[in-house]
């Protein structure tokens, strides 16, 4: 049985099929892509994942369990996190707080404890600073630990976001277009990363894509759809080189000079 | 300029950051201590004012500042709590009971209340808020055989045992003592994962939610507590007036707690303390400058109110962060003397004039 899997997930605003029928599967412990055009509906797989909008047809699985309907903040609680496209921090606090803030699902205290602070709230906050600590030494953001988000630079809240989504310890992480607005020197940092988010940290991800490079270099599978439906999935190098994903990248005549 | 070496994880956790800033609050509890031994019996009663305001406007700050929920509706918990703690100590129940009580009540109507305003925001909740204070006015005029309608209600002064508070001085402690716990209890939450996520919320719904916070579970929340703790200064109020009637508890006073917290400066504890202090004290401030103003100017009907909406617009225009924006600046500009820049807070004040506030 498959780690994460989305069984003929289907959705349409007004007339728009933005997801027909799509279908795969995800092991785990893999860096799965999705890659497409703009407007292919990638985002949109994400966003149904966490329930920001919902399906018309179709599941998904995790853990063997159905979580297509549960509440968007349960998702979480499942252990799915995930980075958004344009960044979503909470802007007007540090970055230690915004790694706190991954440790939410990890709550165990109540608002009378915690208005009270007792002892065992100490603690909590106490292992949730340590695991704060823990993915500030992993993203080499130590220099930003206590500054406000807002005025950081664009590569650097994107691998804040980073760090929330690892804060909250999942088992299958969403990033969606990591490396957009990152430079080169992010970029290569990122790719490291991803790699040993996968290998030390055990975690699955599903990585939205624009960019070839990083999805060559991390991938291990890839799924490349246009207009809502797939277009081809499978091994890396194979997706990549396939000729209808040439042609929905370069169009009818680029696909022709490349072959 | 300092430079701080940390140890230890709980020296970001602990409620005063430096010694030196325990050290003045420290100094400040003293002074307010001192007070009484001071201040004639009118501006103690002033004082006594800021301390029960302040703990109503420290759940507003809360609810308004920390979660972003808009509230023209906390006149009615205000209403609510002074309404219960008369009611429950005209009856005989010992005050520090009906003080809790009332806190109670209103923080259930405040889930109640927070509930369909899970699905509002902005000013559609602030008119939802404001539909909900003028229902809680109207049955307070109404339900004459509880509240004596229009008539009002004479509540006694409160009682701890054989302690009476009936004396300025020693009311200005009780209000005091509550205020502080009030202040404790709200940072204790600010610096553990309800706050944060209340924060969160504010920030980015949409975030929050991946991050696993359940919007309608803290939304509540922070409605409850606001609601809370503005109805523990209701009856505080109730008791330090000793007659309430419906009167007391209208829409204005709704934006008189909004506009303190405002001034104050959104999103800072300290913000709500100035901002009821400052609003407080702005009566008599006209009053002594009436003396200054040129006639035509003092004698105008309106002015007091005139002020205010100024003061009010003043803020909102250039300083979003209130007198505790001010406040921290003033600090800052010493600390980094010579080397203050003025660029440093520009940033923080474009991202606030954006469009998200």
């Amino acid at each position: 049985m498959a780690f994460f899997e989305a069984r003929d997930i289907s959705i349409s605003f007004g007339g728009l099929k933005a997801l027909n029928r799509v279908s795969f599967q995800v092991e785990e412990g893999e860096v799965f892509s999705i890659i497409g055009p703009n407007g292919a509906g990638k985002t949109t797989i994400f966003n149904c994942i966490n329930r920001y909008y919902t399906l018309d047809e179709g599941t998904f699985v995790f853990g063997g369990k159905d979580i297509t309907r549960a509440r968007p903040y349960a998702i979480a609680a499942k252990g799915i996190a995930r980075t958004f496209q344009n960044i979503e921090l909470f802007k007007n606090t540090t970055v230690l707080d915004n790694l706190l803030l991954g440790r939410h699902r990890h709550r165990k205290t109540s608002f009378l404890s915690e208005a009270l602070f007792l002892p065992w709230v100490r603690k909590q906050e106490l292992r949730n600073r340590e695991k704060a600590e823990e993915v500030i030494d992993f993203l080499d953001l130590q220099a930003y630990r206590d500054q406000q988000v807002a005025g950081l630079p664009y590569g650097v809240q994107k691998t804040v976001e980073l760090g929330r989504a690892l804060a909250t310890e999942p088992k299958l992480l969403l990033l969606d277009e990591p490396s957009s607005g990152m430079n080169m020197e992010e970029m290569e940092d990122l790719s490291y990363w991803i790699t040993d988010i996968k290998e030390e940290l055990g975690i699955t991800i599903l990585m939205v894509e624009h960019n070839m490079r990083l999805v060559r270099k991390v991938s291990d599978r890839v799924l490349a759809m246009d207009f809502g439906v797939v277009i081809t999935q499978g091994e890396t190098k194979e997706v990549l080189e396939h000729p209808d994903v040439l042609q929905a990248y370069l169009g009818e005549e680029g696909a022709a000079t490349r072959s | 300029m300092r430079f701080v070496m940390k140890r230890d994880y709980n020296e970001d956790i602990r409620l005063f950051r430096y010694r030196s800033t325990f050290f003045w609050y420290l100094a400040l509890v003293a002074g307010c201590l001192m007070a009484p031994l001071v201040l004639d019996e009118y501006l103690l009663s002033q004082l006594t004012f800021v301390c029960m305001y302040s703990v109503a406007t420290v759940g507003l700050m809360l609810l308004t500042g920390y979660t972003g929920q808009i509230s023209m509706g906390h006149a009615a918990f205000f209403a609510i709590g002074a309404y219960t703690s008369a009611i429950l100590t005209n009856h005989g129940v010992p005050f520090l009971m009906a003080l809790v009580a009332a806190g109670f009540l209103a923080g259930l109507v405040g889930i109640v209340i927070g509930l369909p305003a899970l699905r509002l925001s902005g000013l559609y909740l602030a008119i939802a808020t404001m539909a909900f204070s003028f229902i809680v006015e109207e049955i307070l005029a109404r339900w004459e055989s509880v509240t004596r309608g229009n008539m009002g209600m004479m509540v006694e002064p409160p009682s701890i045992g054989p302690l009476v508070f009936e004396s300025e001085t020693r009311y200005y402690y009780l209000s005091l003592v509550i205020l502080i716990l009030t202040i404790v209890a709200a940072r204790n939450l600010l610096r553990s994962p309800t706050g944060r996520a209340m924060v969160a919320i504010r920030d980015s719904e949409v975030a929050s939610q991946a991050m696993g916070i359940s919007l309608a579970k803290f939304k509540t929340m922070a409605f409850a507590i606001s609601a809370f703790f503005t109805g523990v200064g209701g009856s505080l109020y109730a008791h330090k007036l000793t007659f309430i009637n419906p009167e007391s508890f209208t829409i204005l006073l709704s934006i008189e707690l909004l506009a303190m917290v405002i001034v104050g400066g959104l999103g800072s504890i300290h913000g709500a303390v100035f901002g009821t202090a400052f609003i407080i004290f702005l009566p008599q401030i006209i009053i002594m400058t009436k003396d200054y103003m040129p006639k035509y100017l003092a004698e105008q009907t309106g002015l007091e109110p005139f002020i205010y909406g100024v003061m009010i617009m003043l803020f909102i225009l250039f300083e979003p962060l209130g007198i505790y924006g001010r406040w921290r600046k003033t600090k800052f500009y010493f600390e980094m003397f010579p080397l203050y820049k003025k660029d440093t807070f520009r940033r923080e004040k474009k991202y606030f004039k954006a469009e998200r506030h």
